[in-house]
């Protein structure tokens, strides 16, 4: 039995059970067609319109499929409009493949995810490496849709398949001395054209505290929309860390490594004075060159002239993820 | 390059010159510019300030060098061009991230230092531009003019430091540095010919 409390936060319905808009439109137009009488005509259009409101909600049929099941935990559903998956799978940074935004679903093509092992190691009783195929069968997938707050001032909704990096820790038994959890992501000279680059120091290294790494809303993602997650979006494994700019989910992770002291992650040995080890979504701490107090939704209504929307503390996750952070001075630690 | 003297050749310089607008105009009406439109629009018309900036700068060093005394009678339309494509770029800004809220561009400008670079760089442009026509030249007298217009090796040297703030956070100058490196030859190039003439008129020979 599952036990609500107020730190679950508010239980969205998921998004299959949200009566589709073409729907409830179609049926207010059929009410008042039925009115003036002309009802049997009106049924035929309004099962039309039922039918194509279900296929704009499908999944993109790009790549293999992966389905997620409801997911219990709390958080892990907004009743927020879906990013387009075009607009998710073209829009990303990921500069092993080159900092313009288009260039990873260009080049990212190049990186093999098969086959793939993922190394857990360091201070824990069971060290493994797994094989992706392993991994995948872990534990059940769940379905989260997450928002995704990136550091630059935009954000995206996207519906993630994984489960809680939970999952995986509890099975290889981090000893005591583990604080923190570090991720080291894939780096392939011949596949990664900008490694040749000195943009950042690679491979790309992220880490979380332990508590944040247990934390249940951390997901190791492997799809996203339905589907195996695109080259560009971290296939075949990634971290997604929904209340942390995005930098902070590291994609295409090979290892995985508990450690005793806080680990030097990329942006922060790249630019230490702008790129905290936290990196929490945080409206009040603006970045050194920019504001972080609004965002710009991707593909909002309205397009070139859609405002921007108020960022919120934790990126809207507070009511989960902020006891984690009680007592600490989130301005000093950012 | 008898052309450049053609009656049409100028009317076609400025056809050209509203080609990339033309082309803007085209990506956001059929919604070719990709999932951030906002970012895209402002990036852009920043570029092709740049740009035109660079073909202004370019124009003396030409003339002189490649010996084309017509382009003389571009440079009043190719420096109001830049004004042209970075009053655009600022009001992309303002306009599409923020809103045109005039207080929070107020306390935004100062927050981003690479703004406040760009910003200034755009008013010592609408100096120029303001002064840009004969009655203005009359007015100021001819070398007070010179002096002031002087100014966009200024705005050549924010424009860059502008660019370079901008994409310190990607930690990716490739694009900044040639551009810097354009406009240093371009700026080197006048250095060398002032310091020439000093010689010249020092010397009163070789």
């Amino acid at each position: 039995m599952i036990i609500r409390s107020a730190d679950s936060g508010f239980q969205h319905p998921l998004p299959s059970e949200i009566t589709p808009q073409g729907a409830y439109l179609g049926r207010r137009e059929w009410l008042q067609r039925l009115a003036l009488g002309a009802g049997g005509a009106a049924l035929a259009g309004w099962a039309s319109r039922d039918a194509l409101a279900q296929a704009a909600s499908a999944r993109p049929n790009r790549l293999a499929a992966l389905p997620g099941g409801r997911s219990g935990v709390a958080g892990a559903q907004t009743m927020e409009k879906l990013t387009s998956y075009l607009d998710a799978s073209t829009y990303n940074n990921f500069y092993e493949f080159g900092t313009d935004k288009s260039d990873p679903a260009a080049h990212a093509q190049a990186m093999k995810t098969r086959p793939w092992t993922v190394a857990v190691e360091g201070l824990v009783n069971k060290p493994r490496t797994l094989g992706i195929e392993d991994l995948l069968k872990l534990a059940p997938m769940e379905e989260r849709i997450y928002r995704l707050r990136c550091v630059e001032g935009w954000s995206m909704v996207i519906p993630w398949v994984g489960f809680s990096l939970a999952e995986l820790i509890r099975q290889v038994e981090p000893q005591g001395s583990a604080k923190y959890v570090e991720f080291v992501t894939q780096a392939d000279t011949a596949a990664m054209r900008d490694l040749r680059s000195r943009v950042l120091l690679w491979p790309y290294v992220e880490g979380l505290r332990m508590d944040e790494a247990m934390h249940p809303l951390t997901l190791l993602a492997f799809g996203m929309y339905g589907e195996v997650l695109p080259n560009q979006n971290g296939a075949p494994v990634r971290l997604v860390v929904p209340w942390k700019y995005g930098f902070k989910s590291g994609k295409s992770l090979v290892k995985i490594r508990f450690v005793d002291k806080e680990p030097r992650t990329a942006w922060n040995i790249a630019a230490p004075q702008e790129y905290g080890f936290y990196s929490n979504v945080n409206p009040d701490v603006p970045h050194p060159r920019w504001s972080q107090a609004t965002e710009r939704r991707i593909g909002e209504e309205g397009g070139l002239l859609a405002k921007r929307r108020k960022t919120e503390r934790f990126n809207g996750y507070e009511a989960q993820v902020g006891q984690l952070y009680a007592g600490m001075d989130l301005k000093k630690f950012y | 390059m008898r052309w450049l003297g053609h009656p049409a050749a100028k009317p076609l310089a400025f056809g050209v010159y509203l080609l990339p607008l033309a082309y803007l105009f085209w990506a956001v009406w059929f919604d070719r510019l990709g999932a951030n439109p906002a970012e895209a629009l402002i990036r852009s018309l920043g570029d092709w300030a740049l740009r035109a900036l660079v073909l202004v700068l370019a124009i003396t060093p030409l003339r002189v060098a490649a010996g084309w005394p017509q382009l003389a009678r571009f440079r009043r339309m190719a420096g109001l061009f830049v004004f042209f494509y970075a009053s655009l770029h600022w009001l992309a800004y303002a306009w599409f991230d923020m809103g045109l809220v005039w207080a929070d561009i107020v306390a935004d400008v100062p927050r981003r230092p690479f703004i406040l670079v760009g910003t200034l760089a755009w008013l010592l442009l609408l100096a120029l531009a303001l002064t840009s026509f004969q009655h203005a030249i009359r007015r100021l007298g001819a070398a007070r003019w010179r002096a002031l217009h002087r100014a966009v090796y200024a705005v050549a040297v924010l424009a860059v430091l502008h660019f370079f703030w901008m994409r310190a956070g990607k930690n990716d100058q490739t694009e900044v540095l040639v551009y810097a490196a354009v406009l240093g030859a371009l700026l080197l190039w006048r250095l060398r010919r002032f310091a020439a003439s000093a010689r010249t008129a020092a010397g009163g020979g070789r």
